[in-house]
């Protein structure tokens, strides 16, 4: 490969979507560390808010990333996404929280796998149920398969809040007995699992960071860094501080290979029949193609994507309980998507961060912004109280109360925008039209038709 | 190719042939389980009664506000998922006007119209019930009817009108905005907290014996059975007999055909609205004057169990609408007989998902909204 | 499955057989199809001549779409048997039949608008590796993926060159107009390796010269020994270009034969014609 070619290559990376990406991001980050200057926020409040911001950024970007792989490309109106990522991080809960003897006795327990293995599991049951809903729910016209995949997923919010799956005693032995001969004999770790129901699970495993820097023999290094950080810039405990920047970084990292896998899948002669079955299902059978496979192959890979960001949003958080699955997630993510623009990839990630930045975390941190500034007060505690103020000409109760809600009314923001969306720029920032479904270039190749392949040898890389 | 066949034809199989096989083995280990439970008495006679009225009454409210949910849905042809906050709204708004009645006097004005947020009024302090400030029930439930209609018709005009000719995916996402903006507006003005209403304890009760116990009915019930039914024979009639009924019915059957012959579509669409929001306003009403707690979720929770009721009885039939809701009302009180209370919702969701896969036209098809 | 050997005796089956591999790719019999209580297709039965230009006529409502569609597996009929190349396909899957050699497009070109013709285009071909995702996905295997696509491409732009449409290979199809649409469609039933081509209204909406040229192309696609079936309205087209005519006639077959036989013929005249010719 020559240097031309790999400057061009560089020069195409900041030109192109990464350029867009790495544009809108920069921009938005440079707008919260601005603000936060003006406000007067301490070098800890800065970095806590922007680990916050990087996280929102990075979930958003997965979830409508894989939401992209299910309505963008295949047209399947999924409006089950919490659903996939609840079982994907309850079924890790469940594969590596310590046993209860060892997590404490009040709990539930769970059988003690590490980490990887409990995320793997989680994965793997999201995309199972995906393949359940897939099976027989595919077929049915777009709004059917939405209303099932909501309904999968407040039956399965119902389960994990439910007593009856609430906990199990693990019996202490299995064994497997046939004629008189014991074949297996298994001991469980395990005492107990389940879901545990209302008050949900403490996830009492090494914290998902910890585990994935040891994995890579990264641990030492890491506290280094935080040492360095504790000596230079936060003085006193600077350990979460780091832990949840450097957390949201990894998972911009995440956010870049689900990019990559998401382009690879769309950028293929398998991406090409997923379009064609959102453009019209019929052609695409009378091509010849199954489409009912492709579409389920589609599905359960993009649950088992939502799965691992259900995952990774969830897993480092302490605990799980069930009203953190409830649909209003899924209709972020779709919001999301529809800002960025459904079918593109690019945009999807774009749609993640501009949803995260401005519409999920933007309000609430106005609010910090505005309380760091100025002491606002306790507020009036009811709507009346705040009116009755307005009646007699006083704005403050009315404003402060209006702040202290900032968290329901930025849903109100979101209603607002999608309904705006939807009238005025339904195809979002980038829209449908935007990236080719082939692995390679379809121009026309430069050998003419009738040359010898020596044409496509040079065409190819070694 | 061999494994496309395979799978196409598995599927075709493990679909069609034996569904019919597990579901009548499930009947009858169901019919099995109760008789057992009533003769050994496992079962409490007046219980299974209490699990089937409260089920009808719920079914009743589901039927109510899934009229307003089944007519849009074929009329406007999308499925309305901002029709959960619309029965919110009717109960917050019939609310306000019953505590205002009956707690005139009593308390400022402001936290009787805001429903008690934040804990200044109680309903049941106010003495907000059916036999206890009957004229406060009326007015509330005349309210609900007239807000909820003002509220459907000033949403259509400014976000769904302008996309009228858009895709119903289309107005499904826009409609899904249209809730989040309702529902969280509703807790900026009214609070988050659920709340008590009526004053339960002071309504008249009837107690009827039931073998082994007592059914209890109290007044609201009777009131939501009464309100109900009768809305339920007065759409019978707007239908049946006027001209606005034929219209409406010739619009859901086929809409550019019922352009041509000249119904003028847009005053149907209003007419709908009218129709439907003002029974969605008055179920919502009903439903926390019955339950005797108010909250900004009760209409989304109540949601899904209307589209399982609308999709069972067949999208566009307001009978079948009310049958489903009965029948999907007394699949999620009537399931504890068999299931852990908790799965009451999702029993009745796997009945709708079923229906979905196995007979998308609904029980009821044939005849779209007559 | 042994209920069809009513129709006739068991003895000529392996001669229809040998006679289906080698003279009629598809052979159609005794299909019928109702829609709630109409009926559709009435126990029609015919078969196409290898490497021939058969025509599919009757007025509106003959039931013509419909056979089309029962034939490539859109509907299922409610009776009868479809042979291809000798092969029983009665019932199944449209995609198997496609790939058994069988392509069809549409009477209402459906075009698939948000791609672009190349994306159109590269859909088509058979066995396409990267059709299976894992390959699309992993890294070295991807290689192949695109080498492969890279074969395909090639050919693609053959067809698109002779159809004259490679000005039009950006565009998205969409944004083509109806006669472009139906060449596009063409094109990429073409590419589906085909033994057999069911054409439904091809030149419905097609300005003269386009049409001219779409007949060219079949032409010279019958001298490779492709097989047409074509549905069309446009009587003369037909009685010139076809040498074998099927007129159908409220679901039922009114008479099969060249187009000298079938304009002679008084109850074609009478039923569709209407004296007109």
């Amino acid at each position: 490969m020559s240097e031309s070619s790999l400057r061009s290559r560089f020069e195409s990376l900041l030109t192109g979507d990464p350029g867009l990406v790495i544009a809108v991001l920069g921009a938005i980050y440079l707008a919260y560390i601005l603000a936060g200057i003006v406000f007067g926020f301490t070098v800890r409040g800065h970095m806590n808010s922007l680990a916050n911001l990087t996280f929102y950024i990075a979930v958003f970007g997965m979830l409508a990333l894989a939401l992209n792989l299910h309505w963008g490309y295949t047209g399947m109106f999924n409006i089950g996404v919490v659903g996939f990522m609840g079982i994907g991080v309850y079924v890790t809960a469940i594969f590596s929280k310590p046993p209860a003897a060892q997590g404490g006795a009040a709990q539930v327990g769970g059988l003690g796998l590490p980490l990887g293995v409990g995320v793997v599991a989680g994965v793997l049951a999201a995309a199972v149920f995906g393949a359940i809903v897939a099976l027989p729910a595919l077929r049915l016209r777009a709004d059917y398969l939405a209303i099932v995949t909501i309904a999968f997923s407040e039956i399965m919010r119902f389960t994990f809040m439910s007593s009856t799956f609430e906990t199990f005693t693990v019996p202490d032995t299995f064994d497997l007995t046939i004629l008189g001969t014991t074949l297996i004999s298994f001991d469980p770790v395990a005492d107990t699992v389940g879901f545990g129901g209302g008050s949900g699970l403490i996830l009492n495993y090494a914290s998902p960071l910890e585990a994935f820097l040891k994995f890579l023999f990264l641990w030492d290094p890491y506290l280094g860094l935080v040492d360095f950080v504790g000596e230079y810039a936060i003085q006193t405990n600077p350990k979460p501080v780091v832990d949840s920047l450097v957390y949201g970084l990894l998972l911009l990292v995440v956010v870049g290979i689900y990019y990559w896998l998401l382009t690879w899948t769309g950028e293929s002669p398998f991406g090409r029949v997923l379009k064609a079955i959102r453009e019209d299902e019929d052609v695409a059978n009378a091509l010849g193609k199954n489409t009912d496979v492709f579409k389920l192959k589609a599905f359960v890979l993009g649950c088992a994507l939502m799965g691992f960001a259900g995952v990774l949003w969830y897993a480092g958080r302490g605990s799980i309980t069930p009203p953190s699955f409830r649909p209003n997630i899924t209709f972020f993510v779709w919001i999301a998507l529809i800002i960025g623009g459904a079918g593109s990839n690019t945009g999807s990630v774009l749609g993640g961060a501009v949803f995260a930045a401005l519409l999920y975390e933007g309000p609430r941190y106005i609010k910090n912004l505005i309380e760091a500034a100025i002491d606002v007060g306790d507020g009036p505690g009811s709507f009346g109280q705040a009116m009755a103020a307005l009646g007699s000409f006083d704005p403050v109760p009315f404003l402060v109360y209006t702040l202290n809600s900032i968290s329901q009314l930025r849903l109100v923001i979101m209603g607002v925008v999608l309904i705006y969306l939807m009238h005025n720029r339904p195809e979002g920032m980038l829209g449908h039209r935007k990236e080719v479904a082939s692995s390679i270039d379809l121009s026309r190749p430069e050998g003419s038709v009738h040359e010898e392949p020596a044409a496509t040898d040079g065409g190819e890389k070694e | 190719m061999g494994v496309s066949e395979r799978y196409s034809r598995g599927r075709q199989f493990v679909v069609e042939q034996p569904l019919a096989l597990v579901v009548g083995l499930v009947v009858i280990w169901m019919a099995w389980f109760l008789v057992e439970g009533l003769v050994t008495g496992r079962l409490q006679v007046n219980n299974v009664l209490g699990y089937l009225w409260d089920g009808l009454l719920r079914g009743l409210i589901i039927g109510l506000a899934g009229i307003g949910l089944s007519m849009t849905y074929s009329i406007l042809n999308f499925a309305n998922f901002s029709h959960g906050d619309y029965i919110t709204s009717g109960a917050f708004a019939g609310m306000a006007v019953s505590y205002l009645v009956a707690g005139f006097g009593e308390a400022d004005i402001g936290s009787l119209l805001l429903v008690g947020a934040g804990g200044s009024v109680f309903g049941g302090a106010l003495g907000v019930g059916i036999a206890t400030s009957p004229i406060g029930i009326i007015a509330g439930m005349v309210v609900a009817a007239i807000a909820t209609i003002a509220l459907s018709l000033v949403i259509d005009r400014f976000v769904y009108k302008p996309i009228r000719d858009e895709s119903g995916i289309a107005l499904l996402i826009t409609s899904v905005g249209v809730a989040f903006a309702l529902r969280y507006l509703i807790v900026f003005v009214f609070g988050s907290r659920v709340r008590g209403t009526t004053a339960a304890g002071s309504q008249p009760q009837l107690r009827l014996v039931a073998v082994d116990g007592y059914l209890t009915i109290n007044a609201h019930d009777v009131t939501l059975l009464v309100v109900a039914v009768g809305l339920m024979l007065g759409v019978h009639f707007l239908l049946q007999r006027t001209k606005l009924g034929k219209a409406m019915r010739a619009m859901s059957d086929n809409e550019d055909l019922a352009r041509i012959t000249g119904i003028p579509t847009e005053q149907v669409v209003r007419s709908t609205w009218i129709v439907g929001g003002g029974l969605t306003g008055v179920a919502g009403y009903m439903f926390v004057l019955w339950k005797g707690t108010v909250g900004f979720n009760d209409g989304w929770l109540l949601l899904l169990l209307i589209f399982a009721a609308v999709i069972l009885g067949g999208i566009g039939s307001i009978y079948g609408a009310i049958a489903g809701g009965i029948v999907i009302g007394l699949t999620a009180s009537m399931s504890v007989i068999w299931i852990p209370s908790e799965f009451g919702r999702a029993a009745a969701f796997l009945v709708m998902i079923l229906i979905l896969l196995f007979k998308p036209q609904g029980l009821f098809s044939g005849r779209t909204t007559a | 499955m042994s209920e069809t050997t009513e129709t006739g005796e068991r003895t000529t089956a392996p001669d229809d057989e040998a006679q289906g591999r080698t003279r009629y790719p598809l052979q159609v019999e005794g299909l019928r199809k109702t829609f709630g209580g109409i009926v559709a297709v009435d126990d029609i039965a015919f078969e196409v001549e290898e490497g021939s230009l058969t025509g599919l006529i009757g007025p509106n409502g003959a039931g013509k779409s419909t056979t089309f569609n029962l034939i490539t597996g859109m509907n299922d009929p409610d009776a009868g048997t479809v042979r291809f190349n000798g092969e029983d396909i009665t019932g199944r899957a449209p995609h198997e039949i496609a790939n058994r050699g069988l392509a069809r497009t549409f009477q209402i070109a459906r075009e698939l608008e948000e791609m672009t013709v190349l994306e159109n285009m590269m859909l088509a071909p058979k066995n396409q590796q990267g059709e299976k995702l894992w390959r699309s996905i992993t890294p070295g295997v991807r290689d192949n993926v695109r080498r492969q696509e890279e074969e395909v491409l090639e050919r693609v732009w053959e067809v698109l060159d002779f159809f004259e449409i490679e000005h039009l290979a950006e565009e998205y199809a969409g944004n083509l107009s109806g006669g472009q649409r139906k060449l596009l469609e063409m094109a990429r039933a073409l590419l589906t390796d085909p033994d057999m081509l069911l054409l439904d209204e091809p030149f419905a909406g097609v300005n003269p010269t386009l049409e001219k040229r779409l007949l060219d192309h079949i032409h010279e696609l019958r001298q490779d020994g492709y097989t047409f079936l074509i549905v069309e309205h446009d009587m003369d087209l037909i009685m010139n270009n076809c040498e074998r005519v099927v007129v159908m006639h409220q679901g039922k077959i009114l008479m099969k034969g060249t187009p000298a036989e079938v304009k002679e013929s008084e109850d074609v005249i009478e039923a569709y014609l209407g004296g007109e010719v």
